[in-house]
């Protein structure tokens, strides 16, 4: 299939000057159906790598298009019929009931002075529904939890009805069972046609749900492939800097999943709270 | 497609709708503006109200004295809509404002207009001495202040809200701290004493003449805010999502900026400093009908304007002197406000 989103050499510096850029040099397409995945550890900009794509930041360098148009000669509404965009923050400084966030998604195709329709409505209704949250749509937002809330901006941004989908760390902050409802959603969405982009701290999650995983480290993408092919003991060793075995389990479960061990930081804790008299 | 009920449900608002709650706040307007044309230190009986009113269209026998037709027309009326205006222009850009910094406790003042507009009526009092200069200077010095706000909040590369607010703090602290200079050179038996006044608002002043200018701001900035309401929703979750979504946020933050500015300015050259009216009255909208600025800015918009010419009501019929709306506003918003902490634990 060709590809939906093709991201060529792209690099993004806060300050403006490339010489200090958080990453240069990303290449990555992403066809209907696919869930790309990126790992990477904690501050080397996958954030700003996905908010690059969903038109929150500008100022970017390189070339992304999108069905075969460069982003940057979008309107931003036309940008977001097509890209949705599901932030890691959840926070509202306002209780508007779930259903006026979802119906928020409707922005995009509503011009400025007009309000959301029935139309529109219901269109939020079956994004509530496809996500399993409508029995939610007349809570108020400040009472949800991790996991409604981040279904919630799922829901926003399925309201869009975009092609694709970008997830800043979805699962982050959730338990165990939230965490496999929201990869359940994302690989639904996958198989309904939807291209998803998805940063994640969680390389058993690339297992689960990946086409294609990426690990951007110190600035560049440093890997990119199948999940087998790219997380390996050597590859999370280099990224993560600790020792992971990466084995594959039967058991009905038949999937690779990653062990990470923590010896290397248990020593240098060990004996060291302690202070001098008690010694 | 029905939604199941939960019992988290139906806690924004009372639960009324919004239509009715609407059709509700236009007839008790009616109400207040009738009881504000009659009561004052020459008592207008409805029906005599009425009457006078019909006599510029319908050729009636007059019968009451060229006073009383003076009194409502040239002092009643004017005041009556200066504090329509106000009051709705007022509520609906602290709702604005509140929506756009995405902080309930945000009032139309936190950019520094009513600090700028208190230096330029300080100034025309001390230099000028006419109501017409202090207008001027306080609505041009208003936006000034804004303006100042606006220009060094755009210095740094950060997030722009916040910037916002601490802008407007210095600009509006530089500002007061002329005021308050002004004030101590002034002449403590002349200009000092009108500079406090003007300081404490008052709707007396407003003449026909002045809301021939000033309403046509006050009405444009709140209808067009009134347009763009929904989109506030969206600025309220924030700069990054509403840019995902879509929403031009620069654009429509200056537009919320400039049209929130200019009714402000155009309140406080013809009301003085008006307090507390664009902090309490979102809140008591919120109450009534939930953080929606879909259904909140109209509820607002009118509540807002109920509340002040009740309050002028009072103000020029509690005392034997009128007193200070502004002392008011706050003397009687404050404990509203203190109430309705108390009432919204679960959030705004």
């Amino acid at each position: 299939m060709t590809a939906l989103v093709t991201v060529d050499n792209l690099a993004y510096s806060y300050s403006g000057d490339m010489s200090r850029a958080v990453f240069t040099d990303v290449a990555f397409s992403v066809s209907p159906g696919d869930v790309f995945c990126l790992l990477g550890p904690n501050g080397t900009g996958k954030s700003t790598l996905l908010k690059c794509l969903s038109n929150v930041l500008q100022g970017w360098k390189g070339s992304v298009l999108l069905g075969g148009t460069r982003t940057p000669k979008m309107t931003p509404s036309a940008l977001a019929k097509l890209i949705g965009y599901v932030p890691q923050n959840q926070v509202s400084a306002f209780p508007f009931l779930v259903k006026d966030i979802v119906v928020m998604g409707r922005a995009p195709h509503l011009n400025v002075f007009s309000s959301p329709n029935t139309g529109d409505v219901s269109i939020a209704l079956r994004a509530m529904e496809t996500v399993g949250i409508l029995p939610l749509a007349e809570r108020p937002c400040t009472t949800l939890s991790g996991g409604e809330w981040q279904l919630t901006l799922i829901a926003r941004a399925l309201a869009q009805e975009p092609r694709v989908m970008v997830l800043d760390e979805p699962t982050s902050h959730l338990d165990m069972g939230n965490q496999m409802k929201i990869l359940g959603v994302v690989k639904g969405m996958a198989e309904e046609g939807l291209a998803i982009i998805m940063a994640t701290h969680f390389p058993d999650h690339a297992f689960m749900v990946a086409s294609e995983v990426a690990i951007l480290n110190h600035g560049r993408m440093t890997l990119k492939g199948r999940p087998e092919a790219v997380l390996t003991d050597a590859s999370m060793r280099e990224t993560y800097g600790i020792d992971v075995k990466v084995l594959y389990i039967g058991e009905g479960v038949e999937r690779k999943a990653c062990f990470p061990s923590l010896s290397a930081f248990q020593a240098k804790v060990v004996g060291s709270l302690r202070s001098e008299e008690d010694r | 497609m029905s939604v199941p009920v939960h019992p988290e449900d139906k806690r924004m608002g009372i639960g009324v709708d919004p239509g009715k709650l609407l059709l509700f706040l236009g007839v008790l307007l009616v109400v207040v503006t009738v009881i504000s044309l009659m009561v004052g230190r020459l008592r207008i009986p409805p029906g005599q109200i009425i009457t006078i009113l019909a006599s510029r269209v319908y050729p009636f026998k007059q019968t009451w004295t060229p006073t009383l037709e003076s009194v409502l027309f040239d002092v009643r009326i004017p005041r009556l809509l200066a504090g329509i205006l106000v009051g709705a222009g007022l509520s609906v850009s602290g709702a604005s404002f509140q929506g756009l910094f995405r902080n309930p406790l945000v009032s139309p003042h936190i950019l520094g207009v009513s600090a700028g507009a208190g230096l330029g009526a300080a100034l025309a009092i001390l230099f000028f001495g006419n109501f017409a200069a202090v207008q001027l200077l306080s609505f041009v010095f208003g936006l000034l202040a804004v303006l100042m706000t606006y220009g060094l909040s755009t210095v740094y590369r950060t997030t722009p809200v916040l910037m916002l607010v601490l802008s407007g703090m210095i600009v509006g602290a530089l500002f007061s701290a002329a005021t308050s200079l002004l004030k101590y050179i002034a002449d403590p038996v002349n200009n000092m004493p009108s500079i406090v006044f003007w300081l404490l608002g008052s709707l007396n002043n407003a003449s026909n003449k002045d809301l021939l200018v000033v309403g046509p701001i006050i009405v444009i900035g709140t209808v067009v805010l009134l347009f763009i309401r929904w989109r506030i929703n969206l600025l309220s979750m924030g700069e990054e999502d509403a840019r995902a979504l879509g929403v031009d946020t620069g654009r429509i933050r200056a537009t919320i900026i400039l049209c929130a500015t200019m009714i402000s300015a155009a309140s406080v050259s013809i009301g003085g400093i008006i307090g507390w009216i664009g902090l309490v009255i979102p809140h008591i909208g919120r109450l009534l009908v939930g953080p929606d600025n879909k259904v909140l800015l109209p509820v607002a918009t009118l509540v807002g304007a109920i509340y002040l010419v009740t309050v002028d009501v009072i103000a020029r019929t509690a005392m034997e002197t009128e007193i200070p709306i502004g002392i008011l506003t706050a003397l009687v918003g404050a404990p509203i406000f203190a109430y309705l902490l108390r009432k919204n634990r679960s959030g705004w």
